[in-house]
């Protein structure tokens, strides 16, 4: 059946066809309509699930952790100042191994105050141990929800699903919404191998001596490398099922590309067009949409851009005194590979500042008419 | 409690409590009360950092360690997933000591209390940060040594009244328990087992290492603690109905600061103050008194 809904309905939907069994969330903008929406379908009985409304972040993320070690399935959703807020505890889900999903819609955070959409909320937690996939359409949102599940459940760590706020998490499309008998067959209920029951007790989180702490954190290091092998392979599966997948990134007229353009999220589907009209030109640009962020792809990434002479990175996001975030992780991934690309760096779309076809055209003109990038990211819209 | 249920042991040798601690104390007798089928969410602090090292813990229970502010939520989340599994009879026993209580933790307590979840929220309150080595909490009374409130500047504020707080959130079962009074908190803490919603059981937890007094006087000042009327042992029913469980005696306030060393840098008068005080507090508990023992 296909429905006519926002980002963040599409969200809900996912959720709700995954059977999640405890939710807690605390509202923020631009994710509220995801904590609306999943409290109507709990309330309705359109999914048997206890619902808790807690006061923050940091409790919502710490109430779905605990429910998840007592063998739920769980979910929680967050934005901006809300995932910042949860920060300590998103450590402690990965670190507890806990197969969480979460959905961020992506907003700046302050200060200055903005509810606008960039990427440096999610990407300033890349080292708390979450898998981190950059949706780009309402259906993929959907549908990467019930993706996640599957890979948290199977890898034994959190799934972060992002999600543009407002360009998409606020913005209506038809999307597909999958039967659930399918779902069923995809993502059979969560069997966890150790949960909290009085029937065998275990105790989790005791503490670490330093003799065993590098131990525990080498495991989730190696359930993290493993990750990208499941995410490829769920993908494939859910391609099996539902006739759709995704990928680790998507890839667009790169074949014969001497020149890509690398992003996250939204902004590929306006890049999109741009690139068109640069193949009607006869220019051999290409797009990759990177949709696995952690772990970070870094094998298909050197597979793809070996050979090719430039790399544009549009990062919606910075690290002050450092640069974009997506970018300096493509130029470790790139440091020592064969036949690398020369990397341009720019800054973008920061606090919701709109990333039109001209933006991305600026950026593929400097990329195609400059032999060498000046090796320091150019920003883009700035006003002096 | 029986003689059977007294011979199940859920807190084991091996934790690193110092000698002396109430708390072990008061954890034994709770998990020996609430029986096997309880799962205990323990936050940071003192018992979150002595319940074990992997791989060996003390307790044999099911047990949860999540960071200091989030005992409450945590607990929550324990609950729901239990009744969503239809495992509805076991007991959620969440523990935090006064800084997790009082302070980082009181935001999501209250939220808990204010949904009424379904849990037993037990905190153990030895008056300061005795986990990082006594610093001053929001639970250190008027007049004490820290080490964050050194002689030339002693704690200046009275304690937060956490009873009250927890009351006026009109849970169906507020308590104070002391274990010089071990039949009076095995009372309450089986009590709670029994009442579905949120309780909150708050037990004095004197610290020798903390409080500066010599080790085996642990439950003589617990004792002391009542008779003087400065914990006063309570129970709150829905927020309203006040009970008084022990009509302590006529005993000065200084019998009780006499033995520890926190207290000594007071001066002239502040005794009598602290006297004052607590005769003014214990006046305004009597207030809201309907029976003064059961």
């Amino acid at each position: 059946m296909k429905k006519l809904m926002t980002g963040n309905s599409a969200v809900s939907y996912g959720v709700m066809l995954s059977r999640a069994e405890v939710i807690s969330a605390y509202p923020i903008t631009p994710q509220t309509t995801i904590v609306e929406e999943l409290s109507e379908i709990c309330s309705d009985g359109r999914l048997n699930a206890k619902f808790i409304r807690v006061e923050s972040e940091h409790s919502a993320m710490a109430c779905v952790a605990a429910a998840s070690a007592t063998g739920a399935r769980v979910f929680t959703a967050t934005s901006s100042h809300g995932l910042a807020y949860m920060h300590e505890m998103l450590h402690w889900a990965s670190g507890t191994r806990l197969p969480v999903v979460m959905v961020n819609a992506n907003r700046a955070i302050g200060s200055p105050w903005s509810i606008w959409c960039d990427q440096g909320d999610s990407l300033s937690q890349r080292d708390t141990g979450w898998l981190q996939l950059y949706c780009q359409s309402g259906q993929e949102a959907l549908d990467t929800v019930i993706q996640a599940y599957r890979i948290a459940e199977e890898v034994l760590l959190p799934v972060m699903v992002l999600v543009d706020g407002f360009f998409l998490s606020h913005t209506s499309e038809p999307v597909e919404i999958p039967d659930q008998g399918v779902v069923d067959r995809f993502l059979p209920p969560y069997r966890p191998r150790y949960k909290l029951t009085p029937n065998d007790p275990h105790t989790f989180n005791i503490m670490a001596d330093p003799s065993i702490f590098i131990s525990f954190r080498h495991e989730a290091q190696k359930a993290m490398v493993e990750a990208k092998k499941v995410v490829a392979r769920v993908d494939r599966a859910f391609k099996s099922h539902f006739g759709r997948g995704y990928g680790l990134m998507e890839k667009v007229r790169c074949a014969d590309a001497e020149v890509v353009f690398l992003t996250m999220g939204t902004a590929a589907s306006t890049a999109l067009e741009v690139i068109e009209q640069y193949r009607k030109q006869g220019k051999k640009v290409g797009l990759c949409r990177l949709r696995l962020f952690r772990p970070f792809p870094a094998e298909e990434l050197i597979k793809l851009l070996s050979g090719r002479k430039k790399v544009a990175v549009l990062d919606r996001n910075n690290s002050l005194g450092a640069g974009g975030i997506v970018a300096q992780e493509l130029k470790a991934a790139l440091f020592g590979a064969p036949r690398k690309p020369k990397v341009f760096e720019f800054i973008a779309g920061l606090g919701g500042k709109d990333i039109t076809p001209e933006t991305i055209h600026e950026v593929i003109e400097y990329t195609l008419n400059n032999a060498n990038s000046k090796g320091v990211p150019i920003w883009m819209g700035v006003q002096e | 409690m029986n003689a059977k249920e007294l011979l199940n042991e859920y807190l084991h040798s091996g934790h690193g409590c110092c000698p002396g601690c109430a708390m072990p104390i008061i954890m034994r007798t709770a998990f020996q009360a609430l029986g096997e089928k309880t799962i205990a969410v323990i936050t940071a602090g003192c018992f979150g950092t002595i319940s074990g090292t992997f791989p060996t813990s003390p307790i044999k229970l099911a047990t949860y360690n999540t960071p200091f502010a989030s005992t409450g939520a945590a607990a929550s989340g324990v609950r729901a997933a239990l009744d969503m599994k239809g495992e509805a009879s076991t007991t959620v026993l969440a523990v935090a000591g006064d800084g997790g209580t009082f302070d980082i933790g009181i935001q999501a307590v209250s939220a808990a209390a204010e949904r009424n979840d379904d849990f037993i929220y037990l905190c153990y309150d030895n008056e300061a940060y005795m986990n990082t080595g006594i610093q001053r909490s929001s639970a250190t009374p008027w007049g004490a040594w820290t080490t964050t409130t050194p002689p030339s500047n002693l704690k200046n504020q009275p304690k937060k009244d956490i009873v009250q707080i927890m009351a006026a959130h009109r849970v169906p079962y507020v308590a104070t328990g002391s274990i010089a009074y071990p039949e009076d908190f095995i009372r309450k803490i089986k009590k709670a087992k029994e009442i579905r919603g949120f309780k909150f059981i708050y037990v004095f937890s004197p610290c020798p290492v903390g409080w500066r007094f010599s080790s085996e006087l642990t439950i003589r000042l617990a004792r002391l603690a009542v008779q003087t009327k400065v914990f006063p042992l309570y129970e709150v029913e829905n927020g309203e109905r006040y009970i008084l469980n022990e009509e302590p005696e006529e005993i000065p306030v200084s019998e009780y600061l006499k033995p520890q060393g926190r207290f000594s840098f007071l001066r002239e008068g502040d005794l009598e103050r602290i006297q004052e005080n607590v005769d003014r507090e214990w006046k305004r508990l009597m207030n809201r008194m309907e029976n003064r023992l059961t």
